[in-house]
C-alpha cells in the first residue's frame, strides 16, 4: 500500500497451490493485490501486505488459500486476552 | 408478520415511542431521526394510485408537513376527530387565520411512518412500491455526516433495510448492494446522478461495509434473506448483484448463489467509482480494487478517535487530581489542583499526539510500530509542553510529566491500528506484547516519580 507497510513476516496467510482451480476471486476481493494470478493459479505475491481480513479465504471454492482473519485494534485484543478467544464482535471496539 | 416489520423508505416510529426496539429477527429499529421501525401493519399493502402532483409542491403530492400533522397516535389525541380528515386542498378558500392548509396526504403517507428526507417519490414494481431515492444530499444530510464522525451518533445512524431506486431503474437495471449505515447509504446515492439502479440495503445494524463484514454482519445470509423479504426477484429478471469489494470479508459469493440463484459481482472498493465500473461492463480497474489511506481518508477519522476517550480522560483526570494532592499534610485540596492541572495537560498532551498528531502524520512519522511512532510523537509534544510550566516543575515531576505524555500517546496510537486499512490482527497483537509492558511501566514510574516529588 502506497507509503504504508506494516510488520513482516506475520501474516496467517497460506496457500495450497494444489488445491486452486484459479477461479481468480481471491485475488479480485483482495484490498491489497496480495494475490495474483499466474499461469492459471493464483500465487501470495505480497504477504507482508496482508491485512488478514479473511475476504480471499471466505471467498475460496476449493479452500486453497487460508488465513485466520480478525480485527486488528488493541482493545478488541485486549479483550481477547482477558474473555477468550471467542467473545463476540460488540460495537465497543470500533 | 414481523419479518415485515421495516419498510425502506418510511421512517419509522410512531412518534410517541422513540425507543430502540428488536423484532424476532433480532434487528435493531431505529431511533434516530430518519429512520423507522414499524409499528404493526404488514407489507403487502395495496399500491395506491400513483400520487398526483396535483396535490401541492413537492413531487408526489407529500411534504413532511403534512405528513407531520397527520400520522401517528398524536393527532387523534391532540384533536378532534375531525382533525383527521385534512382540510380539502381544492375550495378552501380564503382561511381565516394562518397560512392557507397544506396540501392532502400523499398516498404512500402510511400511520404510524414517516417518509425519509432522502425519497423522492415512490416506484410501483411487481413487489410493491419501491422508494426512489434524491441524489442530491441536503443540509440535513450534513449534519448527519458530522454527527456521525463526531461520535456523537455514530452507533445508531442507519436507515431501513430493503429494496430502494435511484434514477429510473426497469427490470434490467443493476442491482447495488450496500449497508445500512446512512453514511454510506448517502454517499452511494450522491454517486448515483446519472445512473439508474436498484439498490439493494442490507439490515448491518447500522455499520459500515467493512466493518460489518468483519463482524459478520453483512454476510451471504443477511444477503438472501433481504433478496427474499424485499422480493428482488420479482423487480429484475437478471439475476446479478453488485457489492462493494470490502464487503467481501463478510460475504461468501457463492453462499450467495447457492441461497438465493443471484451471482455476486465485486464492485470497486470507493463508492466514488461506481459509475466508471458500470459503465465499463462491471469491470474494475486494479485501482478500483485497491484501498488507500490519504491524509483526508486519515483525518476524518480524528474526530472520533477523540471523541471516545472522554470517558477514560475524566477517570484519568480524577485520578491525576488525588494523586496530586498527597504530600506531607496527608492531603493538600490546594496542590491537588495545582499539581493535577499540570498532569491533567501532560494528558491532554498525549492525546493530542497519540490520537490527532499520529493519526494525521501517520506516513511521515519513523517507524512501523505503531505505539513506537505514538511514542515519538509524544516525545515531541511534551517537549512542547514542558516549558509551558518552567519555574513550577520540579526535577521529579518534569520526568513523570514527559513520561505520562509518551506512554498515553504510544497507548492511542497502537489503538489507531484498528482504524486504518493496512495493519493485521497478527501485527498487532506482536506490537501490543512489547510496548504495553513499556507503556505500563513508562505510567507505573510517572506515578511513582509524581508522589516522590510531593515529599521532597
Amino acid at each position: 500500500m502506497d507509503g504504508f507497510r506494516y510488520f513482516e513476516g506475520v501474516a496467517t496467510l497460506a496457500m495450497d497451490e494444489n488445491a486452486c482451480v484459479g477461479c481468480g476471486m481471491c485475488a479480485a476481493v483482495c484490498p491489497h493485490a496480495v494475490m495474483a494470478l499466474q499461469n492459471g493459479k493464483a500465487r501470495i505475491a505480497d504477504k507482508d501486505e496482508c491485512m488478514e481480513c479473511g475476504a480471499c479465504a471466505g471467498n475460496c471454492p476449493t479452500g486453497a488459500v487460508s488465513v485466520t482473519p480478525g480485527v486488528g485494534c488493541a482493545a478488541y485484543i485486549i479483550q481477547t486476552w482477558i474473555r477468550g478467544k471467542n467473545i463476540p464482535l460488540d460495537a465497543k471496539c470500533c | 408478520m414481523t419479518e415485515a416489520s421495516k419498510q425502506p423508505g418510511n421512517c419509522c416510529v410512531p412518534a410517541a415511542d422513540q425507543k430502540t426496539g428488536t423484532d424476532t429477527a433480532g434487528r435493531d429499529c431505529i431511533a434516530s431521526g430518519d429512520t423507522a421501525l414499524e409499528p404493526t401493519a404488514g407489507r403487502g399493502y395495496e399500491p395506491g394510485p400513483k400520487p398526483k402532483p396535483s396535490s401541492g409542491p413537492g413531487s408526489g403530492g407529500f411534504s413532511m408537513t403534512v405528513r407531520k400533522e397527520t400520522t401517528g397516535l398524536s393527532i387523534a389525541n391532540a384533536a378532534g376527530p375531525d382533525s383527521l380528515f385534512l382540510a380539502p386542498d381544492h375550495d378552501a378558500g380564503e382561511p381565516c387565520c394562518g397560512p392557507p392548509p397544506s396540501p392532502r396526504s400523499g398516498v404512500h403517507e402510511r400511520p404510524g411512518y414517516k417518509i425519509c428526507r432522502f425519497v423522492e417519490h415512490f416506484i410501483e414494481t411487481p413487489a410493491g412500491p419501491v422508494p426512489k431515492v434524491k441524489t442530491d444530499t441536503g443540509f440535513h444530510d450534513f449534519l448527519g455526516t458530522l454527527s456521525a464522525r463526531s461520535g456523537l451518533s455514530r452507533n445508531n445512524y442507519k436507515i431501513a433495510p430493503g429494496l430502494y431506486a435511484a434514477g429510473n431503474p426497469d427490470a434490467g437495471s443493476p442491482v447495488l448492494v450496500t449497508a445500512n449505515y446512512k453514511l454510506g447509504f448517502d454517499k452511494l446515492r450522491s454517486c448515483l446522478k446519472h445512473t439508474d439502479a436498484w439498490i439493494l440495503v442490507i439490515d448491518t445494524r447500522g455499520i459500515n461495509v467493512w466493518c460489518a463484514g468483519g463482524k459478520a454482519l453483512f454476510s451471504a445470509g443477511e444477503v438472501v434473506r433481504e433478496i427474499k423479504r424485499s422480493g428482488l426477484s420479482k423487480v429484475v429478471y437478471h439475476r446479478r448483484l453488485v457489492l462493494p469489494q470490502l464487503a467481501a470479508n463478510g460475504v461468501s459469493a457463492r453462499d450467495v448463489k447457492r441461497g438465493c440463484g443471484f451471482e455476486v459481482l465485486w464492485g470497486p472498493v470507493r463508492v466514488e467509482d461506481i459509475g466508471a465500473f458500470l459503465e465499463n461492463g462491471m469491470k474494475a480497474s486494479p485501482e478500483m480494487r485497491r484501498v488507500t489511506f490519504n491524509t483526508a481518508e486519515r483525518l476524518v477519522l480524528i474526530p472520533v478517535e477523540v471523541y471516545f476517550l472522554w470517558k477514560p480522560a475524566l477517570w484519568a483526570i480524577a485520578a491525576a487530581v488525588l494523586l496530586s494532592g498527597i504530600g506531607p499534610d496527608i492531603f493538600s485540596p490546594a496542590e491537588a489542583l495545582r499539581r493535577g492541572a499540570m498532569a491533567a495537560a501532560a494528558f491532554g498532551t498525549g492525546i493530542l499526539a497519540g490520537a490527532v498528531a499520529t493519526p494525521f502524520l501517520l506516513p511521515w512519522i519513523p517507524g512501523r510500530a505503531f505505539s513506537l511512532k505514538g511514542a515519538l510523537a509524544g516525545v515531541v509534544c511534551s517537549v512542547l509542553l514542558l516549558p509551558a510550566f518552567r519555574g513550577e516543575l520540579t526535577a521529579l515531576e518534569a520526568p513523570a510529566l514527559f513520561l505520562v505524555c509518551v506512554a498515553v500517546s504510544s497507548y492511542l496510537a497502537m489503538n489507531f491500528t484498528g482504524s486504518t486499512p493496512f495493519t493485521s490482527p497478527s501485527g498487532v497483537e506482536k506490537e501490543m506484547r512489547i510496548s504495553m509492558p513499556l507503556q505500563a511501566g513508562a505510567i507505573a514510574a510517572a506515578i511513582g516519580y509524581w508522589l516522590m516529588a510531593a515529599f521532597k
